[in-house]
């Protein structure tokens, strides 16, 4: 009871002490951000379309892989994650943010070697996504499965 | 609990940095310097070992001492098993012990030879640290090439290793006394604001020593923490004040401030973290100011924020430690 009350009054401290966190700023700038990567990403899906008379679908995948691509390239070359730092969601949220943390851990765990450090590290970040992802497109597509037959 | 030791010297010492510290208003103090984090290595780990091997073969050289001089090498560092710290003293070839009390080791250790030099069991110890700014994220947080935002109170693990020779040769610093602290939680969990987790730990140790040498927070010219950060000093103040109805805001500053130029350099956020930060503001600026007399009597108070990233993800309480030693100009 005394170490409870020790503790709340050290909060209040700790609390008065807290620096605001800008978060009106952040989530402006991520959602711009954000916003660009998308049209971006828009944009690239017309141009494929044009220059390789691809389908929508193709031309997606295309792009996909431009932005993996483009966000390993940047992480590799070590300026990308001073980008992350600025915007934020607004390049965590895009496949971007997915490429970038295997790429940071592959390029971190690279020096102990290809089984110990990039195979069994790439994925400290992304597993994540992954898992839950997969978890959830399951949840989702049984649900759609048992109510709307599956159909779209 | 707070020892009195006798004839124990503070005589010379060594620091060596990486390229964010040379930047810092210090940059120009420190012994050797690296404008590449990777510092001639090819790994952060390595990096790591080289710096403290640097800054200990300089203590030696500093003094005029051979390794076969030296009776003991007590040092710490944050990476799992304190392997910098053996890397590192392999090459000295002494009798080695290796201690871990996160940021606040570098007081340990000279509170753990004092008493040895002071008992008369040994003549003279070399007391070292390190931290290193890449493998400490590689090993706590995220990997480093990874951008991941942080709070304004995260602070800065700071790179480089620092070494001093502590003996009964008479030199102008005397290691007067130590304090040992206490483990101290007040229910902080934030790893990215490690200023709230330690203040408490320094407020108890400061406490206490001022308690078991009857002295008041004026008798020191200089009451310097570890690495509280710009959020973590205020806290302290406060809490001091108000827990302890002790006044220290004439005479205190905090290292983790000092050694980085907190406007210029945005990337270290609050201020500057790890075992290194304490030893290498106070090896250079300070010791300096104490060999001109500009202030006489120094109390350090190293805070170390004993955190382990399993235990926080299982929901524990991030636990912390301060410990302090008592300098003085003669």
């Amino acid at each position: 009871m005394v170490k409870k009350m020790k503790n709340k009054k050290y909060e209040e401290i700790v609390k008065k002490h807290r620096p605001d966190e800008n978060r009106t700023t952040n989530a402006l700038i991520a959602f711009i951000i954000g916003g660009l990567i998308g049209a971006l990403g828009e944009i690239l899906v017309e141009l494929y379309i044009m220059w390789f008379h691809v389908s929508q679908a193709q031309a997606s995948v295309f792009m996909i892989v431009t932005l993996i691509f483009l966000a390993s390239l940047f992480t590799a070359l070590g300026f990308f994650d001073k980008w992350v730092t600025f915007a934020r969601c607004g390049l965590l949220i895009p496949i971007t943010g997915f490429a970038h943390s295997m790429m940071s851990a592959s390029l971190e765990y690279k020096t102990e070697g290809l089984v110990y450090g990039i195979g069994s590290n790439a994925f400290k970040l992304a597993g994540t996504v992954i898992v839950y992802g997969v978890v959830s497109a399951w949840t989702f597509g049984m649900i759609r499965l048992l109510i709307g037959g599956g159909a779209l | 609990m707070t020892i009195k030791f006798n004839n124990v010297y503070l005589n010379e010492v060594a620091t060596s940095c990486g390229p964010y510290e040379k930047k810092g208003p210090l940059g120009k103090m420190f012994d050797k310097t690296y404008t590449d984090l990777y510092c001639n290595e090819t790994s952060w780990e390595r990096a790591e070992v080289h710096l403290l091997k640097d800054s200990m073969k300089l203590a030696l050289k500093k003094n005029n001492l051979k390794k076969e001089d030296l009776d003991l090498v007590i040092s710490g560092d944050l990476l799992n098993q304190i392997s910098s710290s053996s890397y590192a003293v392999y090459d000295i070839d002494t009798p080695f012990l290796g201690i871990y009390s996160a940021c606040s080791t570098n007081t340990e250790a000279l509170i753990i030879g004092s008493s040895l030099i002071s008992a008369k069991n040994i003549k003279s110890c070399m007391c070292s640290v390190s931290s290193h700014n890449m493998s400490s994220e590689k090993q706590f947080r995220n990997p480093t090439e990874y951008g991941a935002p942080k709070p304004k109170t995260a602070t800065f693990t700071s790179t480089g290793g620092a070494s001093a020779i502590i003996s009964n040769t008479k030199s102008d610093i005397k290691v007067e006394s130590g304090t040992i602290g206490k483990i101290i939680d007040l229910g902080q969990n934030n790893p990215l604001d490690m200023g709230a987790v330690m203040a408490p730990a320094a407020a108890e140790t400061i406490y206490q020593h001022l308690m078991d040498t009857k002295r008041d927070a004026d008798y020191y010219d200089l009451i310097l923490t570890g690495d509280l950060g710009l959020y973590g000093k205020e806290i302290l103040k406060e809490y001091l004040q108000k827990e302890y109805k002790i006044d220290i805001s004439k005479n205190y500053n905090d290292c983790g401030i000092m050694l980085y130029d907190l406007k210029e350099q945005k990337e270290v956020l609050a201020g500057g973290s790890g075992p290194v930060c304490s030893p290498l503001v106070l090896y250079t600026t300070v010791l300096e100011q104490m060999k001109k007399k500009k202030i006489k009597r120094v109390l350090m108070v190293a805070t170390g924020a004993l955190f382990n990233p399993n235990f926080v993800f299982q929901k524990e309480n991030i636990l912390s430690i301060a410990h302090a030693i008592s300098l003085e100009a003669i």
